[in-house]
């Protein structure tokens, strides 16, 4: 057939020669690479005490952002929850009352915010659908746990320390 | 007394084989992750040196399957077998010259028979027994045809063996591991190197090739080999009777190492051992020197396992039959032709 | 003495496990301790090399071939063809024809001398070589050359008929 470009490259198998056949020249040379290896650093991280750095746009474990006032930024509007592909976030709503003014930044907030992270799929759609800045998905790794429940993380977890305290 | 003092070694000895097994297993482990530029065990101890005591903790611990219709009584022989001849095979290896404590005179070797090289050798091929057995009371296709592959291999390397063996006897012209490790006194020897590996360096080659597959180490490791038959002829195997296979292995490999830095490599001997004077301190430096000789071979075990991949099968019969068996007869031709007429 | 009489014991012990066991396997196996109680009585006598070399090629390889094929026959009581009794009565005749000419073989010779050794050094290794390759080179050479042939043979069994197959 003729061949329709010029790329095609005929491989030519040529008998071993007898160095080749004798083997211990190849063995040899393999040693010597993995002798080499041998003294080189290990190129492992032992993950608990060092930690690789994190790129710049890494998607990790969610945190619910206070102002610069130290007050709830989340309106309980659920967008974030109507947004998310893997239905992972539910939440409850709750009115102000007088006197909370410092703890929350809207007249409504969430009571219960919860997130169950075995669904979460870490796409940041809720980042992207919050229109309060409130929730940023800036953590660190989602820690291995033994049962389903301990998974689902309430404000507990997941909302920002306070503000100088 | 003589008797005590044997016992003694006999016991020590087999502690000793069982420490550095267990000890193998963690440097086996060390080294592959060396070799592949990882960090390996570091989790139980300072550098994971417990990680052994770990590994058989968990080995003791775990529950102990006996497969429905296996031949219990032989299922069990199995690797009770295999790491009795792995044990006995240092009987007749000797770990150093003479000691003198007061007037008492140890022999730091259990038995100095005449037949010492032919012992080892009977040892080894019973060593197979216990893979076969194991493998075929499994009642497992893929055991059985692992203890089919260790039978085959086994038997096919012996006779490679026996022949660069019988070159070295021709040297050396005696059975006993004693006397051999005697004639390879010092280093350097009437104008040239005294120990055997530079007198017999293709039988040395040989010999080496055929503990790799004695041993059922890679690149011979086809009676386990996990690619083709999940785990060869201990697939069935849990719990400790698991681990017997596994100390068989290196307790093989630890006896091996031993049998070829006596062999070859002067055994206890080292360079310039003439000039220390003390009777006892050159025995004390010999026995150090001999496990370092015996340490450096398994690593080079090790380096070789986690350098060069498994044969194929027929690979493996062609080059026992057709390569060492054929270089072991020339090299006794090239022997017996030096010993009769350069040597006189 | 006593121990003579012990591994004698063993030996026929074991020697009737073989004949009786149900299991091919299980038979192998004993002939393996068989083996291995005559391996003793060579010590016993002396004769190192022997005891070695029965050690090494009986028990580390000749019963490691039959423990071979035997694994590949799967030999179970399903698959064992039922022998008629007229093949029994035949293999009892004939049997007891081996064993009476035997017996009577035996007595022809038990006139002769009693094997006296000469030299009770004769098993070890060197003593024997020497003898071997002295006094009996002819007869060694010539089983060697039966050996020769019979590797020959099987090579020749072994290798594939190339010529016939293309013609």
């Amino acid at each position: 057939m003729e061949p329709l470009s010029n790329k095609r490259k005929v491989i030519e198998q040529k008998p071993l020669s007898f160095l080749e056949r004798a083997y211990l020249p190849a063995i040899f040379q393999g040693l010597g690479i993995t002798i080499k290896h041998f003294f080189k650093k290990p190129v492992t991280i032992s993950y608990p005490e060092e930690k690789r750095e994190f790129s710049e746009n890494f998607r990790g474990m969610h945190s619910l952002k206070r102002d610069e006032n130290g007050k709830e930024r989340c309106t309980a509007c659920g967008l974030c929850a109507l947004s998310c592909p893997a239905e992972a976030i539910t939440m409850t709503a709750a009115e102000r009352q007088p006197g909370e003014e410092h703890l929350y930044r809207e007249e409504k907030y969430a009571a219960v915010y919860e997130i169950n992270m075995l669904r979460c799929i870490f796409c940041g759609l809720c980042e992207e659908a919050c229109p309060k800045e409130a929730i940023y998905l800036d953590g660190d790794i989602v820690p291995a746990d033994y049962l389903r429940k301990d998974f689902i993380y309430g404000k507990d977890k997941l909302v920002e320390a306070p503000l100088n305290q | 007394m003589e008797l005590i003092f044997k016992l003694a070694l006999v016991v020590v000895i087999f502690l000793i084989s069982l420490l550095i097994a267990m000890y193998s297993t963690y440097a086996e482990r060390k080294v592959a992750a060396f070799l592949q530029d990882r960090v390996g065990p570091n989790r139980a101890g300072p550098w994971g040196i417990l990680q052994p005591l770990a590994d058989g903790g968990k080995m003791f611990l775990k529950e102990e399957i006996i497969p429905t219709n296996a031949n219990t009584f032989l299922f069990i022989v199995g690797p009770s077998l295999a790491i009795m001849t792995a044990c006995i095979g240092s009987a007749v290896i000797p770990w150093g010259q003479k000691l003198t404590i007061g007037s008492y005179v140890i022999d730091l070797q259990v038995a100095d028979i005449n037949v010492g090289i032919l012992y080892i050798f009977g040892v080894v091929s019973l060593g197979v027994y216990g893979i076969m057995i194991g493998g075929w009371a499994s009642n497992n296709k893929y055991s059985l045809l692992g203890a089919i592959r260790a039978a085959s291999q086994n038997i096919s390397y012996e006779i490679a063996m026996g022949l660069s063996i019988i070159a070295l006897l021709m040297v050396t012209g005696t059975l006993s591991l004693r006397q051999i490790a005697e004639q390879q006194h010092g280093f350097w020897q009437n104008g040239y190197f005294a120990w055997n590996a530079f007198k017999q360096p293709l039988g040395f080659l040989l010999f080496l090739v055929c503990a790799f597959a004695e041993t059922n180490r890679s690149p011979f490791d086809l009676p386990e080999c996990e690619t083709e038959l999940v785990g060869g002829y201990h697939t069935e195997y849990s719990s400790m009777k698991l681990g017997f296979y596994l100390f068989a292995e290196y307790i093989n490999m630890f006896i091996s190492s031993a049998v070829m830095a006596t062999l070859f490599f002067g055994g206890y001997n080292f360079p310039f051992m003439d000039m220390i004077h003390s009777a006892n301190l050159v025995t004390i430096i010999g026995v150090v020197v001999l496990f370092v000789k015996i340490f450096a071979f398994i690593f080079f075990f090790m380096w070789v396992r986690w350098t060069i991949p498994r044969f194929r099968y027929d690979q493996l019969m062609d080059l026992g039959w057709k390569v060492l068996i054929p270089l072991a007869i020339a090299n006794i031709i090239l022997t017996g032709l030096w010993t009769t007429f350069i040597r006189g | 003495m006593n121990t003579f009489y012990f591994i004698a014991f063993l030996s026929i012990f074991f020697a009737i496990l073989v004949i009786s066991a149900k299991n091919p396997v299980h038979s192998i196996l004993y002939l393996v301790l068989t083996f291995f109680t005559f391996t003793i009585h060579y010590i016993l006598l002396n004769a190192q090399f022997l005891a070695i070399v029965n050690f090494i090629v009986y028990m580390g390889a000749i019963l490691v071939l039959f423990l071979y094929t035997l694994m590949l026959m799967n030999l179970n009581r399903d698959s064992e063809p039922v022998k008629s009794n007229l093949i029994k009565i035949a293999a009892v005749i004939g049997g007891g024809c081996f064993l009476v000419t035997i017996v009577a073989s035996l007595k022809a010779l038990g006139a002769s001398q009693p094997v006296v050794l000469q030299n009770p050094n004769l098993g070890l290794v060197k003593n024997l070589g020497k003898v071997l390759f002295s006094e009996y080179l002819l007869p060694f050479e010539i089983s060697s050359i039966l050996l020769l042939s019979a590797t020959v043979g099987a090579v020749l069994l072994a290798t594939k008929e190339s010529n016939k197959q293309t013609a």
